[in-house]
């Protein structure tokens, strides 16, 4: 996976624009606790139903053969290597995203640095960098890289951020007094920092860890570029090798087993953990610590991270770009795998978007045990890799819709299996910004639920759920392993395009392709910045 | 005409505690009836039932000889003819003020829509501001709109939640009125419900007192200030003083510490029992008057209109208030005498 799945967390509760918030005051709104209405109930369950199609076939295909069979893949020794990799791989990406994410979080909110706003805007900005794009640019500036210290980097690289963020926010959250008291206690600032300050940050980080966990199991294109074998690019190979779909299938059920356990470890440290500010009051600003004779090498560590992360990928892309001569530059193939991109995208986005609308209502409507599990079935996609995704949809339109095989709708398919918690997440907070009053009232003047839905909760939602389609549509452009295995015979998208170009080493003609990539990932991305500010 | 009765309404989302136990209520067509009590005692349950966003477990309601729901009947709110004026107003935030008026008027044609929507405007006070947006308008203005956009479809009855609630009090007692004035103009039965004993008193027709489900006293305000049916009724909706007294020979007066009082109605056999009185019954005097019983003043609360003179009597565990209207002769510390005026109540 190469995508910014874990962005379905902070794509959060866009308030639609200009619209006045109106309180409730009693729990017992609209619609709770009542059964949702038909026609929200049968199609969120088609859509929850869709996104558990994976986890069906995982079951089926590990076990087609017996038992026995996918027992010996798991515990092939080949297998074993792969977990030790993987894990291995994830550590260090994830230990390293630490030191970067917290100490850049401490640097820009906490002290005395000069141009603290312009690094923390650095500081997100790799966001927006494809894992495969960083490994390109990695590969073409430095080819000795590829192997586990160019996968490790590309990989940290793009997903620190999703430390830095939240750690960065939780820095501005905690109350300056009890740092004082620490000093006035006698602590120096380190011992601050690491007796009051860092345990704080615990929760904080320790989400950010997971994102950045999850991102590197289920990451496809950097460790592809960089010819690590993961679990990922193993399944791909085995999925390409041989007939048998049965080692792909169980490697994937280790990857999700994986995946699982790591959500749930995160969940218990979370689960302990009570950091809050006691007792009332706002929290004055803290005064930012004076860096003095650390003031140099702060700056040469932010500036270090700001080039390898932003500067290097932009500027390799620009000298490739530079260099390449109209011959290598194909613009005919350039323009069609835009198009390509920009088609298939738009129709992930409306299908997911279309799939998330009853779950997201239902969600944010309806308490009970029934809506609980539709919405987590729908959050099914987020531990799913988007190779193992693709691999049940080829499953499924072998066996029962052969006419669809390598053809677009199973790609659209896979997107929205994927990319479902991306919607469902946006829809929920933008239903929730609409007050169910407004459709009691809309009741009891003579609206039928569905007239209700159609004239009142969705109208007021909208703004909500179309950030939403734009999130969807940024991270279906940027999809690479299930589009690699399910895109038509002949059809390239600009992910696919780069991912051949660049193993194949030709640089100069992958550098449109990661250009126009983030060109086009880049609209979105603003339109949605702005609609949240 | 559009009578509202209600019969032995239950509901419990919790069988140990149920929320209504039995409530029954007769509400005129055309009157303003006010359902008062505290929160919690079950007030917006009812009225979520009779719009229809709730189920009773059992019961009826029935709007002008309709039954909205009963035994095997559960019309849906879209079907009820029952308006709602939520709390904030609650217009729809992405329609104009004259799509919200006319938002419930989908029967009629469009020339019909309009005249009704700007006839409706015209009621509230608003015409002219059909093109204005929802957050255009002030707390008070919206909360007209609301009533507009409810009475437009001409319903049976129209329900009204706390509706003034987040009006600040100086904007509450005109929007009050108007939303009076422009119930009484269409004739449609209310049911406004509120924890505020003022706005219960002084805008209904007929006010019913619930607590814990059921309703204690269903009155016309004066009736309900005057003869609470017990003394936590008598508090509830407004200062009461309570006092021990016995029934007199006569059977239509009783003794009290504050002398011989006179009996609003007979003591149905009783001999003694807690005498309820208000404030503004008392009346000080000269302390060395004849027949009076005297006191002490501890505490004077001085409110611009009038003012709560705190006095304590001999032979009371604790001291009366006295509401004292016009200049004050007195001060804490000084003696002064009681005298009862008018009626009181005896309960058990």
């Amino acid at each position: 996976m190469t995508t910014a799945r874990p962005a379905a967390r902070p794509a959060g509760a866009p308030a639609p624009a200009g619209h006045r918030r109106l309180r409730t005051t009693r729990g017992d709104g609209a619609g709770s606790g009542r059964r949702p209405p038909l026609v929200l109930l049968v199609p969120a369950c088609v859509a929850a139903l869709f996104a558990l199609l994976p986890l069906g076939y995982l079951a089926v295909r590990a076990l087609e053969r017996g038992p026995g069979y996918a027992w010996d893949v798991v515990a092939d020794e080949r297998t074993l290597q792969l977990v030790g990799r993987s894990l291995g791989l994830t550590a260090v990406v994830v230990a390293a995203c630490l030191v970067l994410g917290i100490s850049l979080a401490w640097l820009t909110v906490r002290t005395a640095l000069p141009g603290a706003r312009a690094w923390s805007v650095l500081a997100t900005l790799p966001l927006a960098v494809p894992s495969y794009v960083a490994a390109f640019t990695w590969l073409a500036a430095v080819p000795q890289a590829a192997g586990f210290v160019g996968a490790a980097l590309a990989l940290t690289l793009v997903s620190f951020p999703y430390v830095h963020l939240p750690v960065a926010a939780a820095l501005r959250g905690i109350d300056p007094a009890q740092e004082e008291a620490a000093h006035s206690l006698g602590h120096g600032h380190l011992r601050t920092f690491l007796r009051v300050t860092l345990p704080q940050l615990r929760p904080a980080a320790a989400g950010g860890a997971l994102l950045v966990a999850l991102y590197v199991l289920s990451d496809f294109g950097a460790v592809s570029l960089m010819r690590y074998d993961t679990f990922t690019r193993a399944i791909h190979t085995s999925y390409r090798a041989s007939f048998d779909r049965t080692p792909a299938a169980a490697l994937s059920v280790v990857l999700v087993v994986m995946t699982v356990a790591l959500v749930a470890a995160e969940a218990r440290t979370r689960g302990r953990a009570g950091h809050a500010r006691t007792g009332g009051g706002t929290a004055r600003p803290a005064a930012p610590v004076p860096l003095g004779r650390w003031r140099l090498p702060a700056l040469a560590w932010c500036a270090t991270v700001a080039a390898a992360a932003v500067a290097l990928p932009l500027g390799t892309l620009g000298y490739w770009l530079t260099v390449g001569s109209s011959a290598t530059w194909d613009l005919g193939a350039l323009g069609q795998a835009a198009r390509a991109t920009f088609g298939v995208a738009a129709a992930g986005a409306a299908l997911t978007t279309l799939l998330a609308l009853p779950v997201g209502v239902i969600a944010a409507r309806h308490r009970g045990r029934g809506a609980r599990l539709l919405e987590q079935a729908a959050y099914a996609g987020h531990a799913l890799p988007g190779i193992t995704v693709a691999l049940s949809l080829v499953f499924f339109a072998v066996r029962y819709a052969y006419p669809l095989y390598q053809q677009l709708p199973l790609l659209v398919c896979a997107y929205a299996v994927l990319f479902l918690p991306v919607a469902v997440a946006a829809t929920r907070a933008a239903v929730l910004q609409a007050p169910p009053v407004l459709e009691d009232v809309a009741r009891s003047l003579g609206r039928s639920p569905l007239r209700v839905l159609r004239e009142v909760t969705v109208p007021l939602a909208a703004p909500g759920v179309a950030a939403g389609a734009a999130l969807t549509f940024v991270v279906c452009m940027k999809e690479l392993p299930a589009t690699l295995l399910l895109r038509p015979t002949g059809m390239d998208t600009l992910a696919t395009r780069l991912w051949t170009e660049t193993g194949t080493g030709s640089f100069a003609a992958a550098a449109p392709y990661a250009a126009a990539l983030i060109l086009l990932a880049a609209v979105p991305s603003y339109l949605l910045g702005r609609h949240r500010s | 005409m559009n009578d509202v009765h209600i019969v032995q309404l239950v509901k419990s989302y919790d069988p140990e505690a149920p929320v209504l136990q039995g409530l029954d209520l007769a509400v005129p067509g055309g009157s303003l009836a006010a359902v008062l009590g505290p929160s919690g005692c079950g007030k917006t349950t009812l009225l979520r039932i009779v719009a229809g966003f709730l189920r009773a477990d059992s019961g009826t309601v029935t709007v002008g000889g309709r039954t909205l729901a009963g035994p095997g009947v559960h019309l849906p709110p879209e079907r009820r003819r029952v308006g709602i004026v939520p709390q904030e107003g609650a217009l729809f935030p992405h329609l104009s003020v004259a799509r919200n008026v006319a938002f419930g008027l989908t029967e009629l044609d469009r020339g019909e829509r309009r005249r009704r929507t700007e006839e409706m405007l015209d009621l509230v006070g608003l015409a002219g501001y059909g093109d204005r947006m929802p957050h255009e308008l002030s707390g008070g203005q919206q909360q007209r709109i609301a009533l507009a956009r409810a009475l437009a479809p001409r319903p049976a009855l129209v329900l009204l939640d706390e509706p003034f609630n987040a009006l600040d009090s100086a904007l509450r007692t005109g929007v009050r009125a108007d939303v009076r004035a422009a119930l009484r103009a269409t004739g449609a039965t209310a049911l406004l419900v509120t924890h505020d004993q003022q706005e219960a008193l002084s805008t209904a027709d007929l006010v019913a007192v619930v607590r814990e489900g059921r309703f204690v006293q269903c009155d016309t305000p004066q009736e309900l200030y005057r003869r609470p049916a017990d003394p936590w009724v008598a508090g509830f909706v407004g200062d009461a003083v309570l006092l021990r007294g016995t029934v007199g020979s006569g059977g239509s007066t009783a003794t009290t510490p504050l002398g011989t009082v006179a009996l609003a109605s007979p003591p149905n056999g009783r001999r003694t029992g807690t005498v309820v009185l208000r404030p503004e019954q008392l009346r000080l005097t000269d302390a060395d008057a004849a027949g009076v019983v005297r006191g002490t003043v501890t505490d004077v609360c001085f409110y611009g209109h009038d003012a709560k003179v705190t006095v304590a009597v001999r032979g009371l565990d604790s001291p009366v208030d006295v509401r004292v209207a016009g200049p004050l002769s007195v001060g804490p510390g000084q003696e002064t005498g009681i005298r009862v005026t008018g009626e009181v109540t005896l309960h058990p």
